[in-house]
């Protein structure tokens, strides 16, 4: 049994004049949960379609746990689970009929559609409102609904696309709750986001897209480590120092003032803060604060993007 | 692969089918308008029918009954695809393991039960006038392969892929409404000239009219059993190319 989830071989896909997936190779790992990060346009609603089988890509080839999902695709289809972006439940039915159609669609029996849509309904906090129509409900409760739908066949894969975006800070806390309990209980999360803030509390690993290209692919933690260039530390002295002296003393080409504090860029922060120890003791000065500032999600995604476009040009 | 899991297989696609149907009717055909609308075109045919004209209701019934399960039949089938495929719905179904013909099949069976449900009108029509049911067991036949047939030709209607419900529906009316006047609706076969015969061949109403003729006055102008085996072929046919040229547009709808 292979501890692949999602494997991703030389994928494209093209609409007209647009490459929106250009050449994408990666894997997702058996009960991880993987962040698909990118800005709007990048092409990551276009892959999720693909892997889960609703688009054709023009070459590449998708494996959802071990099955070809374009030679197989409804097999494939009966592993996973989908939350699309918009809210496209059918609104003129109660959220129990939208349950109990999609239990038929993936033919569950009928004493299975009934215990499990209960028991979601019940953990998404939907249970009183089962009866009602869908369009009566609010975005926070389509987007539980449609989780509730995405989750009834018991999916080993389940693809979430912008899960939380426009919804309100208590939905957004439940859905990230409830979705890292089903992936602690070893469902495979794939999740499409914009809120990289997000991203990093929830994902083992990410990918970031843009323009139909994965840029980078690594856990939030070594892609905050990788990117070097804005690792910093903030320091405070008890005595006036001069900057370019300090940049000359401790060896380093780019350091700033901020506020009453130096900022020191580095690509080795340990390093540094050995030799500002060392340059303490010699100037018999006093650290008064000293920050170690890692870069967040935000700022290598930004950096990673920016880097790509100068490329670009 | 195994017989015994490619039946299996056939089966679970035929029972979404059949979800999908009882989805269809439950957000698109169990509604007040719908149903209203559905018994009373049929009655408003029979009107324009009889004002003014002598007819024998045996003559009648055959054309009312062509008519109102062809209506019927055609009515809503062709605005669900580009409906489910403007509200996303349509992505949603796909995404789960149901293959593209059942999809369509499912939709061709919501679109056969209002097809079954309002050919009673025509029938209670006829009851009323006195009009004697020959052939009662025919009858039923052709009311079910009719409107499968008919409902076959809505889900071909439906391929252009747009999300504009009103354009299907306007090509809808634009194919429908030429079909009635070539099919010897309001004017039996044998009563057509040579060149309106032969249009007429290429609509499955004729034969479905020309057997329904056949049923209230045992005289038809093509033999029975040829009608019902053109009627069959036009199912499988439309039926058929609806779920090739549906694949083919399929993706543009995504």
């Amino acid at each position: 049994m292979s501890e692949v989830a999602i494997k991703v071989s030389n994928l494209k896909k093209r609409f007209e004049k647009i490459q929106a997936v250009n050449d994408i190779s990666f894997q997702v790992k058996k009960g991880e949960f993987f962040g698909f990060l990118g800005p709007n346009g990048a092409g990551k609603t276009t892959t999720i379609r693909i892997l889960t089988g609703i688009l054709k890509p023009n070459s590449g080839d998708v494996n959802v746990t071990d099955i070809n999902v374009l030679k197989q695709p409804s097999k494939a289809k009966e592993k996973m689970g989908i939350v699309p972006e918009i809210s496209n439940v059918y609104m003129d039915m109660s959220a129990w009929d939208n349950l109990m159609f999609m239990g038929k669609m993936y033919a569950l029996p009928k004493e299975q559609r009934i215990e499990r849509a209960t028991k979601l309904l019940k953990r998404f906090e939907l249970y009183g409102r089962r009866n009602d129509l869908a369009k009566k409900f609010s975005k926070g409760m389509k987007k539980r609904l449609l989780i509730c739908m995405a989750l009834l066949n018991r999916p080993e894969i389940l693809f979430l696309d912008e899960p939380t975006s426009g919804l309100d800070v208590e939905s957004q806390r439940i859905i990230r709750q409830i979705i890292r309990k089903y992936n602690e209980d070893g469902i495979t999360v794939f999740l499409t986001t914009h809120n990289l803030e997000e991203a990093n509390r929830l994902c083992d690993r990410v990918a970031i897209i843009n323009n139909g290209k994965i840029l980078e692919i690594d856990t939030p933690e070594t892609l905050k480590l990788k990117s070097k260039k804005i690792q910093s530390i903030d320091v405070k002295f008890d005595k006036v120092v001069e900057l370019n002296a300090l940049k000359s003393e401790l060896s380093i080409k780019s350091a700033k003032k901020v506020g009453d504090l130096f900022r020191l860029y580095t690509n080795d922060q340990h390093t540094l803060f050995c030799k500002l120890v060392d340059y303490v003791r010699e100037q018999d000065l006093r650290l008064l604060s000293v920050k170690m500032l890692v870069p967040s999600l935000e700022d290598v995604f930004v950096q990673v993007i920016k880097k790509q476009k100068m490329g670009a040009k | 692969m195994d017989r015994g899991i490619l039946v299996k297989d056939f089966m679970q696609q035929i029972k979404r089918a059949l979800a999908i149907a009882k989805k269809d009717i439950q957000n698109y055909y169990k509604r007040g308008p719908v149903i209203i609308f559905g018994f009373l075109t049929p009655l408003f045919l029979l009107m324009s029918f009889l004002i003014g004209r002598e007819l024998e209701p045996s003559m009648l019934i055959p054309s009312l009954f062509g008519m109102t399960v062809f209506f019927s039949a055609t009515s809503i089938g062709p605005a669900v695809f580009p409906w489910e495929t403007r509200t996303k719905t349509l992505e949603r179904v796909l995404s789960t393991p149901i293959t593209l013909w059942a999809i369509l099949l499912g939709d061709v069976f919501a679109s056969f039960t209002f097809g079954i449900v309002f050919s009673i009108v025509p029938l209670i029509v006829g009851i009323v006038l006195n009009v004697s049911i020959l052939h009662p067991l025919i009858l039923i036949i052709v009311i079910v392969i009719g409107s499968f047939c008919f409902s076959s030709l809505s889900v071909l209607l439906s391929v252009p892929p747009t999300d504009q419900p009103h354009q299907i529906m306007m090509l809808s009316s634009l194919i429908r409404f030429p079909l009635l006047f070539i099919s010897g609706v309001f004017v039996p076969l044998s009563q057509l000239s040579d060149f309106s015969r032969f249009v007429s061949y290429i609509s499955p109403l004729t034969y479905f009219t020309d057997i329904s003729r056949w049923i209230t006055t045992g005289v038809s102008f093509l033999p029975v059993w040829v009608d019902v085996l053109v009627l069959c072929l036009f199912c499988v046919a439309l039926l058929g190319l609806a779920i090739i040229l549906h694949g083919k547009t399929i993706q543009k709808r995504l």
